[in-house]
């Protein structure tokens, strides 16, 4: 292992393509994070930001580019791995696992960094015991940060929308992750639901101190949570930048409102076609 | 202490188990011996099938293949050793004793033989897995039938009779301890995770592909066993007991008791051996009954009998008992704002 710089960026994504046959779902994605940031990543319907995060975190391998996770380069490798060096998901329809427990699906997010073996599990030895334990007490620590503690042995299936979105949070903090990637995370969820959560995704970010990348189709609610903005359209970044500049910017308002808006209302776009 | 406590978490079940099967090899008769032996080698299947099919999620029909690796691993070692005797102890010990390792060493190879046919079938899914496992088990089964050395198609003959109740008692149990263990210990909880959602096991960090090797080894090395047992009760290894139509029958006791259900695996076992046993003008029907059971099992229950649940789930009054004590929770803090 090449030791990483001390500063390396948590996410350093350069030049990162994913193509489907002639389709350039994602085309020279750049974006760095660096610890403690919560960037927030939005785009129309296709625009490419799961895809995005799903070449972030190993889903696809990227055509070309490069991914780095804290200074090491992760291109290739499967997602349990870039798991490990500590890039979390989350999922824009919900994948928990539905007849586990609460607390299980948590638990199994504990899983790695385990260090007693199978044998151990069948001999039930004394430290894969307190492994167990171990295991148990840090996936309830993270039921009560997401204020689940009450839900523990209810099977995931069984949860309200909203908890069920929040284990999903709950299970990605139990990897350890030095960055988490929320897809959607308010997907479904009414205003006053939204600003809780985004509030709550604020808290975790400097609980933790990780950094975070969230997706989210309402403008409103990411603009006044993340410092930092990433918009995609049709694969390519068009802009990024603090909120209010993207907000201004007239290619992000002619991706979100189509430009028969902007010449109603003349507004020039830079290098666009008339 | 520790190890006082770990030999006490290990070995009290085995030993109470070979007791309780010694005492109950003295009660019955030959007859009954010998269903009761049936049955317990089946558990010892379908609960080890159940680790694959039930926990991962995976579907593995040739359970059987392995079972005849391990059965003539097993029967080679006996017959070279048959007339061994170890450190002068009396011949029965010593037997006992080469048992024991002809056992392991089946376990061995069919583990060996799970590792050949998982590497590069678990990475296929559903219906395309289950007919490489469905060829793997013919392909065991033709190699052994063409093998002069494994007694092609008549098998091998004059086998001693070494297994006991005792020796199936243990292996049952043996069986289930592991499958129970297993299912609660953080490596059971990955390969559940493969069996709800392979994305995101994945995705939360589990090597889902090194952990679905791993639960087909332990599985095959479990049929090994069950074969072991199997051909030293009937003095004979013959291929056609380890055709597809043994993977099916265990499949159904799997399906019929719930996958992912030990205790559903278990009662299955016992329930379809003995009555097929003790019906014995069925015998040559049991096919018959097996597809129906399956049939109607789908049309009415289709998570089988118990479901993903375990016999004391179905009874709250033994639940409650197993329950571990909640922790204190106070409401009014758990809330988000």
């Amino acid at each position: 292992m090449t030791g990483p710089a001390p500063s390396a960026p948590v996410l350093e994504a350069s030049k990162v393509t994913v193509q489907f046959g002639g389709l350039k779902a994602l085309a020279d994605f750049d974006l760095r994070l660096q610890a403690g940031e919560l960037v927030g990543m939005i785009g129309p319907n296709g625009a490419g930001k799961t895809t995005a995060f799903n070449a972030i975190t190993g889903v696809y391998a990227p055509t070309a580019g490069e991914v780095r996770v804290a200074g090491e380069r992760v291109n290739g490798q499967r997602p349990f791995q870039i798991c490990q060096r500590g890039v979390a998901r989350t999922f824009q329809n919900i994948r928990l696992f539905r007849e586990l427990s609460a607390l299980d699906n948590v638990r199994v997010a504990c899983h790695h960094g385990h260090a007693a073996g199978f044998l151990a599990a069948f001999l039930r030895s004394a430290s894969f015991l307190a492994d167990e334990a171990r295991i148990t007490q840090r996936a309830e620590g993270f039921l009560e940060v997401m204020g689940l503690v009450h839900r523990r042995n209810e099977l995931a299936r069984n949860l309200p929308y909203g908890e069920q979105r929040r284990l999903e949070i709950a299970r990605a903090l139990a990897t350890g992750p030095k960055l988490l990637c929320l897809d959607e995370p308010a997907a479904g969820m009414n205003a006053s639901e939204k600003v809780a959560l985004m509030e709550l995704i604020r808290k975790i970010r400097d609980d933790f101190r990780l950094a975070i990348l969230v997706i989210e189709h309402d403008m409103r609610v990411v603009m006044g949570v993340s410092e930092r903005l990433v918009v995609l359209d049709h694969g390519v970044t068009i802009a990024s930048g603090l909120p209010d500049a993207v907000r201004r910017d007239p290619r992000v308002i002619e991706a979100y409102l189509g430009d028969a808006y902007l010449a109603e209302h003349q507004i020039a776009v830079p290098g666009a076609v008339s | 202490m520790k190890l006082f406590g770990l030999a006490a978490r290990s070995a009290a079940p085995l030993v109470l188990a070979g007791v309780a099967a010694w005492l109950l090899q003295a009660q019955l008769g030959q007859a009954w011996g010998v269903i009761l032996m049936y049955a317990g080698i089946n558990v010892v299947l379908a609960v080890s099938l159940n680790v694959v099919n039930g926990f991962t999620g995976q579907f593995s029909i040739g359970h059987a293949g392995f079972m005849a690796v391990g059965a003539y691993t097993a029967a080679k070692i006996t017959f070279a050793l048959q007339e061994a005797q170890l450190f002068h102890l009396p011949l029965g010990a010593s037997q006992q004793i080469i048992f024991l390792l002809a056992l392991a060493a089946g376990m061995g190879m069919a583990a060996l033989a799970g590792l050949a046919a998982g590497m590069p079938s678990l990475r296929l899914r559903g219906d395309y897995l289950a007919i490489v496992t469905l060829g793997f088990n013919e392909i065991i089964r033709v190699v052994i039938e063409n093998t002069p050395f494994l007694g092609g198609a008549t098998g091998l003959s004059g086998l001693p009779r070494r297994t006991t109740l005792v020796w199936v008692g243990l292996g049952a149990v043996a069986t289930i301890l592991m499958a129970r263990r297993l299912v609660g210990s953080t490596h059971g909880r990955a390969l559940l995770a493969i069996r709800e959602d392979e994305v995101a096991a994945e995705a939360m960090g589990v090597d889902t592909t090194s952990y679905k090797v791993r639960a087909f080894v332990i599985s095959s090395a479990f049929a090994g066993l069950a074969g072991g047992l199997l051909v030293h009760m009937l003095q004979l290894c013959n291929p056609a007991d380890f055709s597809f139509i043994k993977s099916f029958e265990v499949v159904t006791m799997v399906v019929l008791g719930g996958l992912g259900s030990v205790t559903g695996s278990v009662l299955a076992a016992l329930l379809l051996t003995i009555s097929l046993q003790v019906f014995t003008e069925f015998q040559q029907y049991r096919m018959v009954v097996y597809a129906l059971l399956l049939i109607v099992l789908m049309l009415t229950r289709p998570s089988g009998l118990f479901g993903s649940r375990e016999l004391w789930d179905l009874f709250p009054a033994w639940r409650a008992r197993r329950k571990e004590p909640q922790p204190p929770s106070s409401p009014t803090s758990e809330e988000v704002p």
